[in-house]
């Protein structure tokens, strides 16, 4: 014991670090900050650090070349000893990376922590979050399979949008003219380098001012932050009702921390690691790409947004956003912190929530993407074929053989895209689907050049049993009155 | 009171050794910035562009889309597999073709076809294109890009070696007759 205390004293003759960490260690915090609430920071920390080591372990195997990444990320997952299980943390720990810092930016704007002194404290958070967000891509870029290949592409697509210096943009991004290895080169230095370094020196500087300037105290209904006084009136609350940080509010960040990490090694464990999927080779077209879960709310608002408005939604809606989050401190740098006198700020978090979680939910089935299978793989559930004539029958076939099905349903089988035609005949007349058929219209391709007269009078005439049982089929009753009395069914006396 | 003359001096020092080192930087930053922009640089007056065989025109039977692939003209040591690449060939009659790119009009997914409908569907976002490559329906705002072609000597070539994207599409997509 003695030894030890001799061997710290000479090093911290040389180093004198002791007194500057016991100060930061022991400073006085608000009492009531000492809650589960203040967690999510030091947690995004520990994530932040989980994912240094595991990525530098990943490193050791991972080849960043367009030739050979992939066949590194097979020998992770089948030939190194636990090399699944790291891919596994890593990929699981930029999921909770994510979700951790929404939560903590959450709960630092409904406690006003971003009101005065603290505004560069988060300005450096909006940083940091797109930084987070910017390492989410990249990694999935470095898992370089088809879902990453096309979803460079997809980033290509919306990075030429910019008027002028789009094309410019896009050769930047991709290294070359093409999604080829100086792309993977690229990005791999972004992911490992560039953003990481960026982060590190970021996350030191937000750390130090939550040092400096002092942990947010709780809001209390009613108590005004004023440039003027706020900071002898902290100063006071840290003195009458403060106690050390250490021991007195560290243990919850310890225990949380530890039990993030658990979290996320359980979700590796259970669930395993994300893909590759199939191989990044750009001549295998049969596939669907999709982003990783937390840009999935992106896929969802670039299928729903009309096309006209897609091109200034992408490049002006990212600006604005990130504009409004850097003057947030600066148009509500005073006043009340508590949420319970704030319901704007606790609203625009939930409608916040709500639309992203809405967009994420839709975009898991995607019910906008076609089913590419569905004409081949879904045949026409039998109830519906059954006792029809011959003539029905044979529209039936056209239904299925011309890929109808990859957009329609029919009896909860098939595409979505379009609406399901279960009841069509009830809302369509014979000359309406006719019409639609062969003009489409209403985001439908027309089939007039696809169909022949047979093919389109046989379609129709399927078309005109999809109706329920105790409900009678649309009808024209101009027509009906054309053709003559005598062929109306039904209602007359 | 002696030091003060002495103390401009440093003062002078230290200035000059800032701007000698600002002129250093700067120096070193010509060749820097002309190194990362040399993605940029490099393509203009399509450079990256050249003139790549599809296969024999026999290959592509009258009044059918096929599936065809080429290596991008444009090669690193480290591309793999990713410079192969597919396009949709549409052989109209004759020596008349439209050869499609794979990636569609709207965010650059593999778009397949199908036969049975003459439709080009995209398997992302839903677009639609008709068998002439024209916008059928979906978030697409434009048809399918096209590659320049000519067939010579019995040999359908295209100009490529760029990934058409709504922004370079005006590079690719002429729709004029190709300069042999």
């Amino acid at each position: 014991m003695r030894l030890m205390a001799n061997i710290g004293e000479w090093f911290d003759r040389r180093l004198q670090l002791a007194a500057p960490i016991r100060e930061a260690a022991e400073h006085p915090v608000p009492r009531n900050t000492a809650s589960w609430w203040y967690v999510f920071g030091s947690a995004a920390l520990t994530i932040f650090l989980l994912q240094l080591v595991t990525g530098i372990l990943l490193a050791l195997i991972y080849v960043p070349s367009a030739g050979e990444a992939w066949s590194s990320l097979q020998a992770l997952n089948h030939d190194v000893t636990l090399g699944w299980f790291i891919r596994a943390i890593h990929g699981w720990g930029s999921n909770f990376m994510v979700a951790i810092v929404l939560i903590h930016m959450a709960q630092v704007f409904l406690f006003g922590a971003h009101k005065f002194p603290r505004e560069l404290t988060w300005i450096i958070g909006v940083f940091l979050l797109l930084m987070t967000l910017g390492m989410a891509f990249s990694g999935q870029v470095l898992r370089f399979d088809q879902d990453a290949y096309w979803g460079l592409g997809i980033g290509a697509s919306i990075a030429s949008r910019v008027p002028i210096i789009g094309p410019a943009i896009v050769r930047l991004m991709l290294g070359g003219p093409i999604i080829a290895g100086a792309t993977l080169s690229r990005f791999f230095t972004l992911h490992v380098f560039v953003i990481p370094g960026l982060l590190i020196g970021f996350v030191s500087l937000h750390v130090l001012m939550v040092l400096k300037l002092g942990i947010n105290e709780w809001p209390m209904p009613g108590r005004i932050v004023k440039r003027a006084t706020y900071v002898s009136e902290y100063r006071a609350l840290t003195k009458e009702d403060g106690a050390p940080f250490f021991p007195y509010a560290v243990w919850k960040d310890l225990f949380f921390a530890a039990f993030i990490i658990l979290a996320v090694a359980a979700c590796a464990l259970y669930f395993g690691p994300f893909g590759p999927s199939g191989q990044p080779d750009p001549t295998i077209i049969q596939t669907a790409p999709k982003p990783d879960y937390f840009f999935l709310w992106l896929y969802a608002l670039l299928s729903l947004l009309p096309p006209s408005l897609e091109t200034p939604a992408l490049l002006i809606g990212p600006v604005l956003a990130i504009i409004g989050l850097l003057l947030l401190p600066f148009l509500s740098g005073e006043g009340e912190k508590s949420w319970k006198r704030r319901p704007i700020a606790v609203l625009t978090v939930l409608l916040i929530a709500i639309t992203l979680g809405t967009f994420t939910h839709l975009a898991e089935f995607a019910p906008w993407s076609p089913h590419m299978n569905a004409w081949s793989g879904d045949p026409i559930p039998g109830q519906f074929v059954h006792g029809t004539t011959a003539l029905e029958r044979q529209g039936a076939l056209v239904f299925q053989a011309k890929q109808c099905r990859n957009c329609h349903a029919l009896g909860d089988s098939g595409g979505q895209r379009g609406p399901a035609l279960d009841k069509v005949a009830v809302r369509l007349t014979q000359d309406q689907l006719i019409r639609q058929v062969i003009q489409g219209g209403g985001n439908m391709p027309a089939y007039g050049k696809n169909l022949s007269p047979a093919e389109t009078t046989a379609l129709v005439a399927f078309l005109q049993t999809l109706h329920p049982a105790g409900q009678a089929p649309a009808r024209d009753a101009s027509r009906d009155l054309a053709l003559g009395e005598e062929k109306m069914v039904g209602t007359h006396p | 009171m002696s030091n003060e003359p002495n103390l401009n001096r440093r003062g002078f020092l230290v200035k000059l050794g800032i701007l000698f080192n600002g002129l250093v930087a700067t120096a070193l930053a010509v060749p820097v910035a002309r190194y990362l922009l040399s993605s940029l640089t490099r393509g203009r007056a399509r450079a990256y562009l050249s003139w790549v065989p599809l296969g024999a025109v026999s290959e592509f039977p009258e009044g059918e889309t096929r599936l065809a692939t080429f290596r991008n003209p444009y090669v690193t040591p480290t591309d793999g597999k990713t410079v192969d690449t597919a396009c949709w060939v549409r052989r109209v009659e004759g020596d008349k073709f439209q050869v499609f790119a794979i990636n569609c009009a709207h965010l650059g997914c593999p778009v397949r076809w199908f036969p049975q409908s003459g439709l080009f569907m995209c398997p992302c976002h839903g677009g639609a294109y008709y068998r002439d490559g024209s916008r059928a329906s979906g978030p697409p705002e434009r048809g399918l890009f096209e590659y320049p072609y000519k067939v010579q000597n019995g040999v359908v070539t295209i100009q490529a070696g760029e990934l058409p994207t709504p922004g370079t599409a005006a590079a690719l997509d002429t729709r004029k007759p190709p300069c042999a």
